[in-house]
């Protein structure tokens, strides 16, 4: 007769505690994801840029939710340099095929791998861009070469609307 | 312990005390018994519960003024300083007070480490206490990122790009840290929020640690336990009061030296250009209090091994009380500790000072030096010592050496007087 009560007790607690912790579970996520980007934040995942002013040699660097794009427009040596790099020399290795799929342009975040400054335009031991913070230099690709930052500067996903306006994001 | 069997004389005090001994507590507090040997380095507790009473007085009347918002940071801090009534005055307390709560904060971790006072049975106090320090950077560092300055804007991403270090989940942790793809204004209106609310954490964490300082007691200069109260002890009001009170006057000369002459020396004069999120500036460096800490960050040339090693570099005091090895709490009694005592401190300046420079070159491998030191200092000094050194005989009292009666009566005197 107690065993049987001792059950019942058992059931209680353990239920009460599971339909607890559930609510709780419930309760806190909306206070986590709150957050998280907002609606409004998303909205502005997509800009166009009109670049037909964009001479070679010569990078544009746009605003896109929040961070600097650099829009390189390369010369034909930058573009020689990038492609005559051997993979196994990489940190990252990615080919600048992929990279700029349209070899005069390249466009990326202008944000350093490591711990996401601006790299400066032109400069560092790759003529490419070089990060003052902490060091870190990147080819004509955007590839990093040397300095603490793990990756390549990252591509977003941009397209060409028209031959003067590419649409980022 | 002082008495619990308390009572108030009044009978008013008597009918409020049966109901809420709020002055047996205020008795415990006053009668408290003190070891009668501490010295200066033992008012800074006294001096930090000043700064953090001083940084939510002024906190919460600078927070009547400024807007958490992007666009009107900037120029409501300005606003502070131009037009408020007594803002620059107010607002420059504010921002050297973090500083003077760092400085004395350092000398009371140091004093702990000279005289032992992380081990047992103190260990609760110290991590309650490093606890403490923890939550002091994170609300130092969120307050410097609300003026929104470039050095509060670049500061604040390259810290929360600490987390992207983290394997898999990093990226969306910045991202949800940040509320956008970068740090904008829903990242400054959480950081105003928490900013706010940290303090108070640090209030009630504060009451813990005297709490459990209260429990065994103060340690003291040569280290030993003594007895409460006995000839050793001296009630904690007057005597410590006055002590304590004439060291925070003392530090309030050099708080005011730094508010009055000198009020932007500890800044950084790019925070005084507004946040702008297409342009680092060329020297990103933190506030003086952090510079250890990212020297050995931009010691490691690897990312997340850099911020692992950072990390660990705080987290270790957390197991101080076990790494230190020794029965002897006092350097006093420590020839070979104190030796190492004093490299320690020098080497952690030297981080702070190779943190403030470039990461190349000679200061490069300094820093790596120096982390690697830190490291070895906590890992296998430490332990090691504890069964290899030979320590000098402790007096079995504080009154002992000096009425006499202990077998190094000599060697005790002698150690006394270098504690004074």
């Amino acid at each position: 007769m107690s065993e049987k009560k001792t059950k019942r007790r058992d059931f209680l607690f353990t239920a009460t505690t599971a339909v607890g912790a559930v609510g709780a579970a419930a309760v806190v996520w909306p206070m986590i994801d709150q957050m998280n980007p907002d609606a409004s934040v998303k909205a502005l995942a997509s800009t166009e840029v009109d670049v037909s002013s964009l001479t070679p040699g010569n990078t544009l660097t746009v605003l896109w939710r929040g961070k600097p794009v650099f829009i390189r427009r390369r010369t034909q040596e930058e573009i020689d340099e990038a492609r005559s790099v051997k993979m196994e020399d990489l940190i990252h290795p990615e080919k600048d095929e992929d990279r700029a799929k349209n070899p005069e342009w390249l466009v990326m975040l202008g944000v350093c791998t490591h711990l996401g400054c601006v790299p400066l335009n032109d400069k560092g031991d790759y003529n490419g861009w070089f990060c003052p913070c902490h060091g870190s230099h990147y080819d004509t690709s955007g590839r990093i070469r040397k300095g603490p930052a793990p990756w390549n500067m990252e591509v977003p996903k941009y397209e060409f609307v028209n031959a003067n306006t590419i649409k980022i994001g | 312990m002082s008495d619990h069997d308390y009572r108030p004389k009044s009978k008013v005090g008597q009918w409020f005390n049966d109901r809420l001994p709020l002055l047996t507590l205020a008795n415990h507090l006053t009668d408290y018994p003190t070891p009668k040997n501490l010295n200066y380095w033992w008012t800074f507790g006294g001096i930090l519960t000043f700064c953090l009473i001083t940084q939510i007085v002024t906190g919460l009347t600078l927070a009547m003024h400024y807007i958490a918002h992007a666009d009107m940071a900037f120029e409501s801090v300005e606003h502070i300083m131009r037009d408020v009534n007594y803002g620059w005055l107010i607002r420059y307390i504010h921002a050297n007070g973090a500083s003077m709560f760092f400085l004395a904060v350092y000398i009371h971790i140091f004093r702990s480490l000279f005289y032992g006072s992380y081990k047992s049975p103190r260990e609760i106090i110290w991590i309650l206490g490093i606890i403490i320090y923890l939550l002091m950077m994170a609300a130092a560092f969120m307050g410097y990122v609300l003026p929104w300055g470039q050095m509060s804007f670049w500061g604040a991403t390259v810290i929360t790009n600490l987390f992207s270090a983290i394997p898999l989940v990093g990226e969306g942790i910045v991202t949800w840290l940040w509320g956008g793809y970068s740090v904008d204004n829903p990242t400054l209106t959480r950081f105003f929020t928490l900013h706010y609310l940290i303090p108070f954490l640090i209030l009630g964490l504060v009451v813990l640690h005297i709490w459990a300082l209260h429990v065994p007691g103060n340690n003291n200069p040569v280290g030993i336990d003594i007895k409460k109260p006995s000839k050793d002890t001296v009630p904690f009001h007057p005597y410590i009061v006055i002590k304590d009170g004439f060291a925070l006057l003392m530090f309030m000369i050099v708080f005011a030296f730094f508010v009055f002459y000198a009020p932007n020396i500890l800044g950084h004069a790019d925070n005084y250009i507004e946040a702008n999120p297409m342009v680092t500036p060329a020297h990103i460096v933190p506030e003086w209090y952090l510079l250890p800490f990212y020297a050995i960050l931009r010691s490691v040339p690897d990312k997340l091994l850099g911020v692992v090693a950072m990390l660990s570099a705080i987290l270790i005091l957390a197991v101080l009380p076990w790494l230190d090895t020794s029965k002897i709490r006092s350097a006093v009694f420590r020839p070979l500790y104190k030796q190492f005592y004093w490299i320690l401190v020098a080497d952690v300046l030297i981080l702070g000072y190779v943190g403030a420079m470039p990461a190349e070159g000679l200061y490069l491998l300094i820093a790596r030096v120096a982390t690697a030191y830190y490291f070895l200092h906590f890992l296998v000094i430490l332990p090691v010592l504890g069964f290899k050194e030979k320590t000098l005989p402790v007096p079995l009292s504080i009154t002992e050496p000096v009425l006499g009666g202990s077998p190094n009566l000599a060697a005790a005197r002698n150690k006394e007087s270098k504690i004074e």
